[in-house]
């Protein structure tokens, strides 16, 4: 039977041994020997999570630079310049120049690279805005399609799926449809021109399922 | 303080100690423990009767043993203790609440005693049908990277000793129905390419039987079986073809590896010619212009052989679709009388507003004849002989322009099945009406796994027809042998509701955005008996019988396109009308006193 690698989140489960990772369901024979090495993993777990940490699916780290997701530059660094005021959000991925890796092994790191007015920033946004360039996570808090749409108008992103509209301008704030918390920001600086990523996203990333 | 811990220390001790017998007992540990919440102990539950092909042919008027209850898809029971004359009794017996959001649609599957529940995000009740007492809960643990359009279930398959469920993460599982020991489980396709499954899994000819849900994430559509025992791949049959097969000249160029045809509702089944029928979903993207051609098998009926796979005849209700018309509802499988003959025949009121009645020939699927339910400004005509629609090309969304047209993409019936009742040759449609759409085709970029959709959804509106003042939701009921429309009762609010037939003369469905459950005579449509739920009632209802008493059982549980048709309409209203969210089985019997 063919079994599969999961998109396991090995570094959040590091952070959280609580996270319900797939390699700790074992539900036949492939899982069961998942689970085997999950306990080996455990016992020397200093080491193991750090050989777990796959750079291409690790969130963004701080000093990251950002580059293009899609299209004809897909890979290529973005630099502030590249964004213009209120136009459509570039959607992104972080980059570890040190070792070359794109973290695009996990959508959980696809993110919406917008530049606003900093004038007109709230000042809860002080810590992740850079100049007005403001970086949120792309996966919608309802059930995780890619936030897509957008109004320049009313800078409003919003979510093909199920019709979540958050507020740009306003920390992602949910307007309106089924989306329970605001997109998670990932903080941002620039440093001689160079825009990187400041530290870890505001909150997790990603929907949870509501449970009893 | 210290007073306090104790009993807390004994209480906890005790429990620990408990836990541990019950798995021991159980023998939790041997499988998947993490997934598995056992509600009572293995001894403690009834005896489970193997489900074998011949019930699930002829299934005892006592259960409901898959999706539509029998393999015709007619959503009927023979049980007529609940009937006409004393409905009005009907109160509530036990209720169940599944402690989850989102949408509420698999019917209640039951099988002497044990009924099986699904809901979203793939978690697997097993209740005891007489009184609702947990069994044992399997929660899967689904990946969370992952992309839900859809978050709902729509139910199991029951086969042998084994409850199967498709899975969001696009796995087929098979539990042990007593205990909830996964036994198997086989990946049906790479969820990170768009794949999910939402159906019910259809066990027929020692096979289990599912469709993949992506048609907006730029899937290739197919139905693939599994060999009910070992989950050993047995066939798989794509609904676009690739070139060179017959149908592959109606897709230019590389459009049918991202075509969509999506396949998410359960297939019904002929078990005397061991075919299959399955409802196909619309091509993608949206905008039937980005792949010219009729895109053959989309939007169809397709009659596949059981044991191969093997296509044996299909009908195209429309071709090169631009409205995100799924005709994904199986047709239902009954005989009705046209020019003075009996036709072998499947009935499938459309998603594109048109009642459709065809014949199942040997090899091949006959057209008779097709009319509109509900207000249809798109097809200008259909031919006679074919069936092939002739289109108002005004009213056929393109890319770059913007386009309304009736009835809207969520179309004059949706997924939520109709009924058939043979007594009284009335077809029960859920219907809706006055609704119309609004598309803004553009371009599409295929990305793995991402949303390949060809419309501006930021620009996705309903529009009111005038009468829409009056009514949007309907349930119909049609005469299958004069194709005549017998009555209908009209709703305000818009109409997501299954239906269930029965032999008592009634017709069970919610579906409106006041959370009621109602039951209605099904002779005139005369409203005889409601019940206001905890949601919207967008479940499949069922019934069955335990120990002489019968049962109505459904779930209320609003959410996924009916709520955002709530939104929409909301916003073109101008109201503010909320439907709560929140799973609860609901399970209905006579008033004990007039039991007995
Ligand atoms: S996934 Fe975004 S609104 Fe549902």
């Amino acid at each position: 039977m063919k079994t599969k690698a999961r998109n396991c989140p090995t570094e959040s489960s590091a952070a959280n041994p609580g996270c319900p990772c797939r390699a700790n369901a074992p539900t036949h024979r492939g899982r069961r020997r998942a689970l085997k090495l999950g306990l080996l993993g455990a016992a020397w777990s200093p080491l193991t999570v750090f050989a777990a940490r796959k750079p291409g699916k690790m969130r963004p780290q701080a000093g990251d630079h950002l580059v293009f997701a899609y299209g004809e530059r897909q890979g290529e660094i973005i630099s502030p310049g590249d964004l213009t005021l209120n136009a459509k959000p570039i959607e992104a991925y972080p980059k570890q120049l040190a070792s070359n890796v794109i973290r695009d092994r996990s959508r959980l790191n696809a993110l919406l690279l917008v530049r606003l007015d900093p004038q007109t920033l709230p000042p809860t946004m002080d810590k992740y805005a850079a100049n007005g360039l403001v970086a949120y996570s792309a996966v919608c808090t309802h059930t995780g399609c890619t936030v897509e749409g957008w109004d320049p108008a009313t800078q409003q992103m919003s979510c093909p799926c199920h019709g979540s509209q958050y507020a740009a301008g306003n920390a992602a704030k949910v307007l309106m449809g089924p989306a329970p918390k605001p997109l998670a920001m990932l903080p941002l600086s620039i440093n001689s021109g160079e825009l990187t990523v400041a530290g870890a996203f505001s909150r997790k990333v990603g929907f949870k399922v509501n449970k009893y | 303080m210290n007073r306090r811990k104790h009993p807390i220390k004994l209480g906890l001790l005790i429990l620990a100690l408990s836990l541990t017998s019950a798995m021991q007992a159980d023998d939790l540990f041997n499988n998947n423990a993490s997934n598995l919440k056992s509600g009572t102990l293995l001894k403690d539950r009834p005896t489970y009767s193997p489900v074998t092909e011949q019930r699930l042919t002829k299934p005892e008027a006592r259960n409901w043993l898959m999706y539509r209850g029998t393999y015709d898809s007619q959503g009927y029971s023979p049980l007529d203790q609940i009937n006409a004359k004393n409905v009005h009794q009907l109160k509530p017996s036990w209720t169940f609440s599944t402690g989850m959001r989102e949408a509420h649609q698999a019917p209640p599957v039951v099988n002497d005693g044990y009924m099986f529940v699904t809901t979203p995000h793939n978690h697997l009740l097993a209740l005891d049908a007489r009184n609702g007492e947990l069994l044992w809960r399997y929660e899967r643990e689904l990946p969370e990277d992952q992309v839900q359009m859809h978050p709902t279930n729509r139910g199991v398959a029951l086969h042998g000793d084994y409850v199967y469920m498709a899975t969001a993460d696009a796995y087929l599982v098979a539990l042990n129905a007593r205990t909830g020991k996964v036994e198997w489980e086989q990946e049906v396709e790479d969820y990170a390419s768009g794949y999910y499954m939402t159906m019910a899994p259809l066990a027929a000819s020692g096979k289990i039987m599912v469709g993949v849900s992506g048609g907006e994430f730029g899937i290739r559509g197919f139905i693939a079986a599994f060999d009910a025992k070992t989950g050993k791949p047995a066939w798989k049959t794509y609904t676009i073809p690739a070139p060179g097969e017959p149908g592959s000249e109606s897709w230019p160029g590389d459009t049918w590896k991202t075509g969509g045809v999506p396949v998410w509702i359960t297939g019904s089944y002929d078990p005397a010619s061991k075919t299959t029928y399955w409802g196909t979903g619309n091509g993608g993207p949206w905008m039937g212009d980005a792949r010219p051609g009729d895109n053959l098998y989309a939007t169809s009926v397709i009659a596949l052989d059981v044991d191969s796979g093997k296509l044996r005849g299909h009908h195209q209700y429309h071709w090169n679709d631009s409205w995100d018309w799924d005709e994904v509802s199986a047709p239902l499988l009954l005989d009705f009388q046209r020019n003075g003959k009996t036709v072998k025949g499947l009935v499938h009121p459309g998603r594109n507003g048109y009642l459709w009645f065809l014949e199942r020939g040997k090899e091949k699927i006959n057209f008779v004849d097709a009319k509109p339910y509900v207000k249809q400004d798109v097809f200008k005509s259909i031919d006679p002989v074919t069936g092939r629609p002739e289109y108002n090309l005004e009213r056929k969304p393109a890319t770059g322009k913007v386009t309304t047209f009736c009835p809207s993409s969520w179309g004059g019936k949706d997924w939520p099945p109709a009924a058939f009742n043979p007594q009284t040759r009335l077809l029960y449609i859920p219907a809706n009406d006055n609704v119309c759409g609004k598309l803004k085709g553009q371009e599409a970029e295929y990305r793995e796994g991402q949303l390949y959709l060809g419309a501006a959804l930021e620009e996705f509106e309903v529009v009111l027809h005038e009468d829409a003042k009056d009514y949007i939701g309907e349930l119909q009921a049609w005469n299958v042998d004069t194709a005549e429309k017998a009555w209908s009762v009209k709703f305000k609010s818009h109409n997501w509701g299954p239906i269930l037939a029965t032999a008592g003369d009634l017709v069970f469905a919610g579906g409106t955005n006041d959370r009621y459950f109602r039951a209605y005579n099904a002779r005139s449509g005369k409203l005889l008996w409601q019940q206001r739920t905890n949601s919207g009632v967008i479940g499949v209802p069922v019934s069955y019988e335990i120990d002489g008493v019968q049962y109505i059982a459904v779930q209320s549980g609003y959410g996924v396109d009916a709520e955002r048709e709530q939104a929409l309409l909301n916003l073109s209203k101008g109201t503010t009308t909320y439907v709560p969210q929140g799973g609860v089985i609901w399970v209905f019997a006579l008033e004990k006193e007039n039991n007995q």
